[in-house]
This record gives structure tokens, sequence and C-alpha cells, in this order.
């Protein structure tokens, strides 16, 4: 049975990769741009569902989402490395790297200890990054662009060819944490989140799954900061500050932790209002980015995935 | 199943809102000419800075529309061609100006982009304006690096960089034989505050090696807060503050320093200070050095297309224009001017971003605030003559500026391929003033 579950999440997932590739050859190059930025922060909301699967919300994923960006960046800049899906790989993996050095300082609170906590991770490194200036301090600095396999692209397709390559990662991404998230330690994480300390008397440790959800989540993170820094062009210390922290929090509410493909979609809609409302309401887009907020979590208080489920279940019941 | 029905989800989704989307942005087959104005429209830089520049700009193209401007600018539009602008706030970082612009220039289709007046926005859109080809005209932003650490295609700056500010106030000081033994400094800790910071140090080092340097604060952009920066430069007595705040920032600190007595007890320079005068009004702090970027607002010269400007603005905001319009106005005639020298060249068609760019390059003409040539970074970046003056109160209590000394371009302005800062290192070699 498991294994008939992951050949039909794979199957499913290449054929909705599929899909998407081909649907991004007919639209404008502004919306693949979108969806580009939708999925890097998605990757990033994959990661605080994870740890929201064990009851735990981070504040700060800024902060890996900073690192990730600037490892991307830095070796573009620093050590030459422009190929995206290594620097996708190499972000993905120092990132979890690092998270898995602080997760053991982190895993041993909860509910708001832990989500003042990693803002507090944060909020240092943002002020650590804007004075060094060897690196852009608060400007910043602009990455090189990128190439695939030695190959750099034509502007035209340049976009194209970053949107296919961050769907296929984040493809084979979704589909190994769908796996993870039915795997005894994944299960282990939903029942941490109801009830921490029965986990504990049935020999299971919660401080263990802690530590590998929030080792997975940093490294999503650091893998979505270097997919946006590279779609950008451009990484300042603006990604780890409190206000992203906040968005990819709000991603994951309006996504809810029961589906994969709810929080890219939760990206998407988030940055389709988002860019929307700038662009018609220059003067007060962020009162229409306010009230899509408080409208979405009045009306899908636990997330488009449930909406979702819901609506099915009554389609099947008829 | 139900991850199959969800990803069917997802991309039905995403295939209705690109059906909406499509409609919205591909409704017009553009004659006129479309740019994208970018400016704070929103947040602490907007009152003072942001919004008056665009209020500037949207009354230029109104009037230019209704070919209401004197000559050289009298043709309708951009050579005949209607001006249509859609305004984007720069407030958010440079993250996310460079989103917007691609925004603007993939899915508005815009035929130019003029906007950033934060440094760090100046910084970042560059590359990618040439990445994509979209002609940009920077209006406003100050650090000298964007044209001497690299070169763009496409890109232009129609103001002077800020290296001008600061040499023409250490000038000033000098000539007008005040105490700059010791100095101190408080800017935002980000490219245009150490880039003026420096640029002002090493210039009163320069033309006087004695002076001492007492404090460096570099409060962070947008802070808001400046009690304690402002007892330290209390307590270091130094004889000149300088300061290249501005917007919010610069308003908040005078307010603060003010009733502390700074202004009193120490020169204060302010290398942008006069876009903050029409909000404070009285409150504005007198004997204060301050120039305004250019030769703007109370330092205007007395040309007939200055007096048209001014009074334009006069009548239909009902405060003087200060360095933020003047700003708008002069990239967007430069654009004009541009646009309609490639036009005489090709016959009077609409000119491609290619002839615009070509036709830029080194372009020379005349705005409210004097002549600008862009004469740096190979044709893309601009030199403008300055002012410097002192504020004073009238018999009113109006705050007035007196005192102004003007400066040419050429004084004030490294040559060519000169970087900023190491003209001034050099003691401003080929200065003509």
């Amino acid at each position: 049975m498991p294994l008939k579950l992951l050949n039909n999440v794979i199957f499913q997932s290449i054929f909705l990769m599929s899909l998407l590739i081909v649907v991004g050859i007919f639209i404008p190059n502004w919306l693949v741009f979108v969806i580009t930025k939708a999925i890097a922060y998605g990757l990033v909301g994959l990661g605080i569902i994870t740890l929201m699967r064990g009851g735990l919300v981070s504040f700060g994923q800024g902060f890996v989402f900073g690192i990730g960006g600037y490892t991307a960046g830095l070796l573009g800049t620093q050590a030459g490395l422009t190929d995206a899906m290594l620097l996708l790989f190499i972000s993905f993996l120092f990132t979890g790297f690092i998270g898995l050095i602080i997760a053991p300082l982190l895993a041993r609170y909860r509910d708001i200890f832990f989500a003042m906590l990693s803002l507090a991770f944060s909020m240092v490194l943002y002020g650590i990054l804007i004075k060094i200036d060897a690196i852009g301090g608060s400007d910043g600095f602009v990455l090189p662009e990128s190439t695939y396999f030695g190959i750099s692209p034509s502007p035209e397709y340049a976009d194209y060819i970053l949107y296919v390559v961050s769907i296929l990662m984040t493809g084979v991404v979704s589909i190994l944490l769908r796996y993870y998230y039915n795997s005894t330690p994944g299960l282990i994480a939903l029942a941490v989140r109801e009830n921490e300390l029965r986990v504990e008397y049935l020999g299971s440790s919660a401080f263990n799954v802690t530590v590998l959800n929030f080792t997975i989540a940093a490294g999503l993170g650091g893998m979505g900061g270097a997919l946006n820094g590279i779609a950008l062009g451009h990484i300042d210390p603006e990604f780890t500050y409190w206000t992203t922290s906040g968005e990819f929090v709000f991603i994951s509410i309006l996504a809810g932790y029961l589906s994969v493909p709810a929080v890219f979609l939760a990206a998407l809609f988030l940055e389709l209002v988002r860019s929307f409302s700038g662009r018609y309401f220059p003067d007060t887009w962020q009162l229409i980015l306010g009230v899509f907020l408080i409208l979405s979590i009045i009306f899908i208080p636990s997330g488009i995935g449930s909406f979702f489920k819901q609506f099915f279940d009554k389609f099947k019941n008829k | 199943m139900k991850f199959f029905r969800h990803c069917l989800i997802l991309v039905s989704s995403m295939l209705v809102s690109l059906i909406g989307f499509i409609g919205v942005t591909s409704a017009d087959d553009h004659k006129g000419f479309k740019i994208g104005v970018v400016t704070f429209l929103s947040g602490p830089a907007a009152e003072p800075f942001g919004v008056p520049a665009w209020n500037g700009g949207k009354l230029l193209i109104k009037l230019l529309n209704e070919g209401k401007v004197p000559a050289p600018y009298n043709k309708k539009g951009f050579g005949g061609m209607e001006i249509t602008a859609i305004p984007i706030d720069e407030a958010g970082g440079a993250t996310k100006q460079v989103q917007e612009f691609r925004n603007l220039v993939q899915r508005d289709k815009v035929d130019a982009v003029l906007g950033y007046v934060s440094s760090g926005d100046c910084m970042a859109i560059p590359s990618v304006a040439d990445e994509l080809q979209a002609l940009t005209v920077l209006y406003d932003c100050g650090t000298p690096r964007v044209f001497e650490d690299a070169s763009y295609k496409y890109v232009f700056r129609t103001a002077a960089h800020a290296a001008m500010d600061n040499i023409a106030i250490a000038k000033y000081l000098i000539e007008k034989g005040h105490d700059i033994s010791s100095i101190a400094g408080i800017n935002q800790n980000y490219a245009w505050g150490k880039d003026s910071w420096k640029d002002f140090s090493v210039s009163i080092k320069k033309l006087s090696p004695n002076s001492e340097i007492k404090n460096e604060l570099f409060p962070k952009i947008f802070s808001g807060q400046y009690g304690t920066e402002i007892s330290a430069l209390m307590n270091s007595k130094a004889k000149v503050v300088h300061s290249s705040l501005w917007g919010g920032d610069l308003q908040s600190f005078i307010l603060q320093a003010k009733p502390r007595g700074l202004f009193k007890r120490t020169q204060v320079v302010f290398s942008a200070g006069d876009h903050v005068m029409p909000g404070l009004g009285k409150q504005y702090p007198e004997g204060v050095i301050l120039g305004a970027r250019g030769q703007y607002g109370m330092m205007a010269p007395d040309t007939p297309l200055n007096n048209w400007f001014y009074k334009a603005y006069m009548d239909e905001y009902g405060v003087f224009p200060a360095q933020p319009p003047y700003r708008m106005v002069q990239g967007l005639m430069g654009l004009k001017m541009a646009i309609e020298k490639a036009m005489d060249k090709n016959g009077g068609k609409k000119p491609n971003k290619d002839e615009i760019a070509e036709a830029f390059t080194g372009l020379e003409f005349e705005a409210p605030g004097g002549l600008v040539q862009m004469k740096l970074g190979n044709g893309h970046q601009a030199i403008q003559p300055h002012a410097i003056g002192k504020t004073a109160k009238d018999k009113d209590g109006n705050i007035i500026v007196t005192d102004i000394v003007r400066y040419k371009a050429s004084c004030v302005n490294p040559p060519n391929g000169i970087n900023a800062v190491d003209w001034i290192n050099a003691g401003f070699p080929g200065a003509d003033c």
C-alpha cells in the first residue's frame, strides 16, 4: 500500500510538473516570473508547514531564507559559481546544515517561545548583514546571471528556464516531503502536535522529531531564498527582516498544513494580490493587501487545503 | 486521490487567473508613450519626498499632454505622443522594487521607467534594466557608484550624483569663512549616507587638512529616533555637523534637535535640506547651511523656464516646489528631449529603445534648475549647476534662503572617467569654477 501511494504521488507530480512546464510556454513572461517567485515563497512556506505538523510556527524563517539567498549570491559573486541548479542544491544543503546546528537550541522551546527565539535569530542575522559593507550592507548586491550546465541562456528564455528548473526541483522536493510526511517520524510529528507527553511515554522523542523537522524546514527555506535571489537577480538584508518572515507565516496559514500544493497556491495568490494591488492602487496597496489577509483568515480559517478537502468531501457524498 | 484533485485545482485556478489577467494586460496596443513612475507613495519618505515629486510629475505630464509648456518643451506629450503614466510605490526595499520593475516592463509593457529616490534601489535596478533591455531614467537617487562601478546601455540618470552636494558645501564653508576645525556627521547607514559622509569629510580634509573628525554616526535609514545621536553630537562640540538625512528622517531629526539647541550651538549643514521646508514651514531652523541637490526651490535660478514652473506648481498645489518636483520634472524633460531628438533622426516615427538610448547619451537640455548635461558615465550620468545657501527668517517669520552661492557644474562635479572620491582625493584636478 505505501509503495502504491508513493507511485501514485510520483505519477501525479510528474503529470502536474509537465503540465506546468507546458503551460509556462504559453503564459506571458511576467506570470512565469511571478510563479517562480511564488514557488520560492512556497518552498519556505512548506518548511513552516513541516514545523506546523509538529505544532510549531517559526516567525523567523527569514533567517534561513536569507542564508539561502546569501549563500547562492556569494557563491555567484565570490566563487564564480553560477549554475542555478547547483546553487539551489548547495543552498539547500548548507542552510539545512545551519538549521541542524541551531535546531537543538530551538527544539527545547514550544509555542510563542519557539516563535520568538526563531524571530530573534533572523533579526540578529539582519543586524549583521546590514553592517557588512563588503557584501553591500543594507543595499545588498546584484547576482551574476545564472547558467545551466555551463550554458547561459539568452534573456528572452532565462525566466522560462529558471521556471522549469524551479518546478523540477520543487517537484522532487515535494515528492520526498510527501513521502516523509507519511513516514514514521513524519507521523510522530502529528502526534507531538496532539500530545507531546504521550509521545515521549510511548518511547519516541519529540525533541528528535522537532530537530529533524526544523532541519528540513531550514533546508527548504534556504532553497527558497536561493531561488528568490536568483530569480530577482538581487539580494539584500530585507530577506531576513521580520516582515518577510511574516509573509511566510501568512502563506502557511493561508495554505493550512493538509496539502503540499496548497502552499504554492497560497504563495501565488499572495504574490498576485500584492502585485496587482501595487499596480492599480499605488497609494493604498498595503490596505488592499491587509483586507485580503483579514478576509482570507475569516473565511478560510484552516487554510486553502482544508477548504478544498471540505468541498470535495461534500462533492463525494452527493 | 486528494493530491491529484488538489493538483487539478492548482492548475485550473492558475489558468483562470491567467485568463483574467491576460485580458487586463493585452488590452491596449498603445500609440502613445507609456511610462512607469516609481516614487515613494507610502512610508516616511512619501510625504516630504515621493508625493511632491509625483505631484510635479503629474502636473508636467498633464501640461505636456495639453501642449501648455513653454519652448523648447512646447510639443504635445513626447514628440506628439500622448504620455500615460503608471505610478508605483517605491516603499518596500530593493528586492520588491526589482519585482515591480519587472512587472512594469513585462506586464504593463511600458516604454520607459522613470523613478527611484533611494540609492539602494538605484544600485539594484540598473542590472535588471539592462537584462530586460528596458529604458530606465533614474530621476533622483544620489550614490555616485551607479555609473562609477558599472556601465549600462539603457539606464540614464538625469540628475547629478551626491558628490556635488558635499563638495559644494565644503567649498561654501571655506569661502564664507566658517570655523571647520572639527566636523561631525550623522548620516543613514546605507549607500547614500555613507557616500555623502565620505565625500564631505574627504573634501573638508582636502581643503583644510587640519580639521579634525569628531563623530561619525550612522543611524539606520527610516529609524526616526535620534535622541542618542543628538546627545553625542552635542557632547562632541564639533564646529560643523554634516547630515545627508532626507525625507521623514530629516524632519524627525530637525524636530528632535531643535528644542535641544543643536542648531544654535553648532553650524549644521544639510546636503539635501530643502525638500522638508514646505512641510516644516516656520519650524525649520534658521542659520542652517543647506543644498537642494541642485538649483531648486528657493535657490532656483531666475530663468523664464524656472519662473514658469515655479508659478505653475505654486498655483496647482499652494506650496512652493522644492527639490523633489524639480527632480522629477528634470527627468521627464530629459526623456522628452531624448525622444524628440531620436524622432528628428528617424523621421518622426515612434522611436525604439535603442534609438532613444542613443539620443539620450550625452544629451544636454535646459531644465528649471539650469542646464543639465549628460557628461559622466560615458554620457549616462548628468551634471548640473549647484547652489548652496543659508536659512534665515524674513520680517514675517518665514524661513527664507539667503547668502546663496552658485557653482558651475564643472566646478563641483568630477570630469568623465574619474570616480568622485578619487577626484576629491586628488584635490579636484581640472575643476572649472
